[in-house]
């Protein structure tokens, strides 16, 4: 059998131009070049189809994934009587419209109203879903679904824009998804690993604020401030310190911006400083865990609590600085890293720098910790 | 009318999806068959003595079976890694008076601050918890710049 070769292999020889390997590899280049003069883009295309589709598949599990631990949470915490699925899949699809703007005068707190009514509806609805909850319980499951929440509009943005591509063959609309799509599968994955952590209660990244508040505050009497904020009044290098943060340890961020308010009025404007301390967005190439000193009002969100903080400010001349914890947006949703832990020491030096520099013996300063409060007690 | 316009395009893509992945599989099923077959010539040329086409004929079936292998392990690959990590995540129990600290696997209803039972030291003294945070084996690469 082997005497015989399958294909007359002495025609590789390399004998001159005119061989038929030469001719073979010569037609096979003219047939790639002019393959690729008119099919080029498009096989550019399906090499970036398939890269989407590949990761809206991993957004499909990781969306599926964030239903199913939420139902499981609720079915455990909550021990509800009917099956919950069916109103998750619904909770899951609830929007909010934003307030009108052709004329902005006015527009935080019509901004503010529609986020509380958000918020409300959805406290209810958590309520409704498992009836034998605490109060801490249910802040816990409304964080575990805002988080499947955001998955499921990630997952269907995605897809929208993948179907639009291959609807139109576009190669621009496909290019762009795939060009933005790490940062929104690196999202996307912040958002897993924040759903036990919400379902389970531990504090996350973002807790850096409150973290710092709670240790400073630790062992004074508390008070609550509007709304489902707490206040400590506690003696730092002969100053008074008023310590703020978002109730804890049920997963709630509070409205620092109602809370500072109040303390202002309270104290006719005579504050002398007020100092913020929040988790920051880290660019590429911080350490996770650095802390950072700057002015101005260090809180996230839509903006309503800065609004009202800078106002108050402002009517009173006080003085705004910042502190705050370097972290990515991954570890900001995800369980606390060590790295942001161990920076809470680091954070209570610099306040205590600020205020000893920045203050006279006697004045009042107001700190707030600002941050969701989960799996931080106070 | 509407929702099942949305459904009927949905299973339209997912099927597209489906025939995008089975014609790339095949494709590389095809490419594997061929490198075998190369590798095959290869060994037939070399018995009849044709060194230079025989090394040519490897050459093209190494190639070929290792990037079809390479496609092949990328795809498993990506279905492994369909996968939500779960951290662990650490508790420090720390004793108020004598300062003893112990770490255990994070329950849940810890949380910072939170009263436990007596430390077994000091049986007056309450223990606390002083941390709870997850410890991240640094992956990513460093750019000295």
């Amino acid at each position: 059998m082997l005497e015989q070769p399958l294909l007359h292999t002495n025609q590789f020889a390399p004998t001159g131009g005119g061989d038929l390997l030469s001719q073979i590899v010569s037609w096979a280049f003219y047939g790639v070049f002019i393959v690729f003069i008119f099919y080029g883009q498009r096989i550019q295309m399906y090499i970036m189809v398939r890269e989407v589709e590949n990761s809206l598949h991993k957004l499909r599990y990781i969306k599926d994934e964030g239903r199913k631990i939420t139902i499981e949470a609720i079915k455990e915490i909550g021990k509800p009587t009917t099956d919950p699925s069916a109103r998750v899949d619904r909770y899951l699809e609830y929007f909010t419209i934003g307030p009108q703007s052709m004329d902005p005068a006015g527009i935080v707190y019509k901004l503010d109203h529609i986020l509380d009514t958000r918020d409300e509806r959805l406290k209810e609805e958590v309520k409704l879903m498992a009836p034998i909850t605490d109060e801490v319980q249910v802040n816990n499951l409304e964080n575990t679904l805002e988080a499947a929440m955001a998955l499921n509009f990630i997952y269907k943005v995605v897809r929208h824009y993948y179907i639009q591509g291959k609807k139109t063959l576009s190669l621009y609309v496909i290019m762009q998804l795939q060009m933005i799509l790490p940062l929104v599968m690196k999202e996307a994955e912040a958002y897993a690993s924040a759903l036990k952590a919400f379902a389970y209660g531990q504090p996350i990244g973002d807790g850096a604020g409150p973290l710092v508040a709670a240790k400073l505050m630790h062992g004074y009497e508390t008070r609550k401030l509007p709304k489902d904020c707490v206040m400590a009044t506690v003696p730092i290098e002969g100053r008074t310190a008023l310590i703020i943060k978002a109730e804890g340890p049920g997963g709630n961020v509070g409205k620092p911006g109602d809370a500072v308010e109040a303390v202002i009025e309270e104290n006719e404007g005579k504050i002398s400083c007020l100092i913020m301390i929040d988790a920051g967005l880290k660019l590429e190439g911080e350490t996770v865990g650095e802390v950072a000193e700057g002015i101005g009002a260090a809180i996230g969100g839509p903006g309503v609590d800065a609004f009202k903080i800078e106002e108050k400010l402002t009517k009173y001349k006080i003085r705004n600085y910042a502190v705050i914890v370097k972290e990515d947006i991954g570890d900001a949703v995800s369980p606390m890293r060590k790295e942001i832990n161990d920076s809470v020491d680091k954070v209570i030096e610099r306040v205590k720098a600020v205020i000893v520099e920045r203050t006279k013996e006697g004045d009042k300063v107001i700190i707030v910790g600002v941050g969701n409060s989960i799996g931080v007690g106070q | 009318m509407r929702m099942n316009r949305l459904a009927q395009a949905q299973n339209q893509t997912s099927s597209a999806t489906q025939k995008i992945s089975t014609y790339l599989t095949l494709i590389v099923l095809i490419v594997l068959a061929l490198s075998v077959l190369a590798l095959l010539l290869a060994g037939n040329a070399y018995l009849m003595g044709e060194e230079l086409a025989a090394i040519v004929l490897a050459a093209i079936g190494v190639i070929a079976l290792t990037l079809s292998g390479f496609m092949l392990y990328q795809s498993r690959r990506q279905t492994v890694q369909m996968k939500i990590e779960i951290p662990k995540v650490m508790t420090t129990v720390e004793c108020t008076k004598c300062q003893t600290k112990t770490m255990r696997e994070f329950q849940r209803g810890d949380y910072v601050y939170k009263e436990l039972d007596a430390c077994q030291k000091c049986p007056d003294t309450k223990q606390m918890i002083t941390a709870i945070y997850k410890e991240v084996k640094e992956k990513e690469k460093t750019y000295e710049v």
